[in-house]
């Protein structure tokens, strides 16, 4: 991970690289995903959930992205933080709109799974509460980024929200689980190994795959947007000033 | 040592006389508590089931209430440069501005908390642990509210955005502190939950200043 930022952190580099391992990733995501979502559907229906165990594939992947969408987001604003780094600030940026639209479509799909498992499509239970309150912190960041003109200090406000979030989300977990829940625990990191059938199992880690490797690809898409326009932005001040 | 005590005294004076102060806060304190028994029905039962947790919801909102001057104005006439200056490192000038406030309009709350929450049909015995919930709960809701505070400094429609920053990380005082009220009026452990409460207040104590006082500094540069 060390080496990660050290090699990327020069911005010529990183443009270089993302070139082509932003559809590199993107193609991984749409190969993975099409025998992902054609395994999902040919599999045998679940003897208790019938045919709406499918919707598992595009949830649980939606709900591991929408954290590790702020682990990214976090260790960004780390690095812009100390290094004062403007790609990992960059990288922050474009990490908290994905991350919030991850963190939506998991609690979209759970509550069209959750009204024919559950018959309801909400219920304040502890895991969906934290997600919950997840996507209000990402909404949380991109409101005070939003609303700061100078960029450089949106930059740093922003970081600083991301890392105070990033200490409060485990204690929000845990006080929510501590509050109420009634979700089923993890079957993909139970102990004693997964407690899934494999007709199950290799389609939703093939989604989860593709799931990550479309973030991937939008993250360092959405990255190479914000270097241009920051790029368009200077050019501009400098034709200004000529 | 004087200088740590005529910066609370400063402190605790603007947030008390800031924009009404305590009276702000325990008035709409007040007005939420009223309004949810016309909303929801004046039958005792159903008030008195919920009795403890409105109070304890209302206590969150309204110490939202005056934390948009609590940096802001230092900012704008430029004290806060000056606080910058002094010898007080920044994280207690923060740490002793957050304290101003928890003692101006946070006690306020958690003397009018017992009667809101009674007022509402909570039952008399409940009204030390309000109290107590309340004072810590304060706390816990005027530091992470002042790393709100200090974060918005700057932006446009600061008030609206420090209660968008604040709400998702007053979650586990709200809980903590509920789960106890809760616990105890139906005769169940309640220690637990005051402990996880008290312990998030420490939490919000000792590193609120450090993330207030970064945000300050990138506020001022």
């Amino acid at each position: 991970m060390t080496w990660a930022p050290a090699f990327l952190s020069n911005p010529e580099r990183f443009m270089a690289f993302s070139r082509w391992a932003a559809p590199m990733f993107g193609v991984i995501a749409v190969a993975l995903g099409a025998i992902g979502l054609y395994l999902g559907f040919t599999a045998p229906e679940d003897y208790q959930q019938g045919q709406t165990v499918r919707i598992m594939f595009i949830h649980v992947p939606a709900a591991q992205l929408s954290m590790f969408a702020y682990a990214c987001l976090g260790v960004a604003s780390f690095l812009s933080l100390i290094f004062r780094h403007a790609l990992a600030d960059a990288a922050a940026q474009a990490a908290a709109p994905l991350g919030a639209a991850f963190t939506f479509l998991a609690l979209i799909t759970g509550a069209l799974w959750g009204r024919p498992m559950w018959g309801t499509w909400w219920v304040w239970d502890g895991r969906l509460t934290s997600v919950l309150v997840l996507f209000l912190l990402y909404i949380a960041y991109i409101a005070l980024r939003a609303s700061m003109d100078d960029e450089a200090k949106a930059a740093r406000a922003g970081a600083i929200l991301a890392l105070v979030g990033v200490i409060n989300l485990p204690i929000i977990h845990y006080s929510v689980e501590w509050w109420n829940s009634l979700h089923q625990g993890s079957s993909l990191f139970a102990k004693g190994g997964p407690a899934m059938p494999a007709v199950f199992l290799v389609p939703l880690l093939l989604m989860s795959l593709a799931y990550m490797s479309a973030f991937g690809s939008l993250w360092l898409v959405r990255i190479r947007g914000e270097v241009w326009r920051r790029r368009a932005e200077a050019a501009a001040l400098r034709m200004a000033g000529t | 040592m004087s200088r740590l005590l005529a910066l609370l005294q400063r402190e605790t004076a603007l947030a008390w006389g800031r924009g009404g102060g305590p009276l702000v806060a325990v008035g709409f304190y007040a007005g939420v508590a009223t309004l949810l028994p016309l909303a929801i029905g004046p039958e005792p039962q159903r008030l008195a089931a919920i009795a403890t947790g409105a109070a304890w919801v209302a206590l969150a909102l309204a110490s939202l209430l005056s934390l948009d001057r609590l940096f802001e104005r230092d900012f704008e006439d430029g004290a806060l440069d000056l606080l910058t200056l002094s010898p007080v490192p920044l994280e207690l000038t923060c740490f002793i501005k957050c304290l101003g406030q928890w003692l101006a309009t946070g006690a306020p709350l958690a003397v009018a908390a017992p009667v809101a929450a009674i007022g509402l049909g909570a039952s008399l015995d409940l009204a030390p642990l309000i109290f107590a919930c309340a004072l810590l709960g304060g706390l816990a809701f005027a530091f992470m509210g002042g790393i709100g505070a200090a974060l918005s400094l700057g932006a446009r429609r600061g008030g609206l955005l420090t209660a968008v920053i604040v709400l998702p990380l007053f979650v586990p005082p709200v809980i903590f502190g509920g789960g106890a009220l809760d616990s105890f009026a139906n005769g169940l452990p309640w220690r637990g939950g005051f402990a996880l409460l008290a312990a998030y207040a420490a939490m919000a104590v000792a590193l609120g200043p450090v993330a207030m006082a970064a945000a300050c500094r990138n506020a001022l540069s």
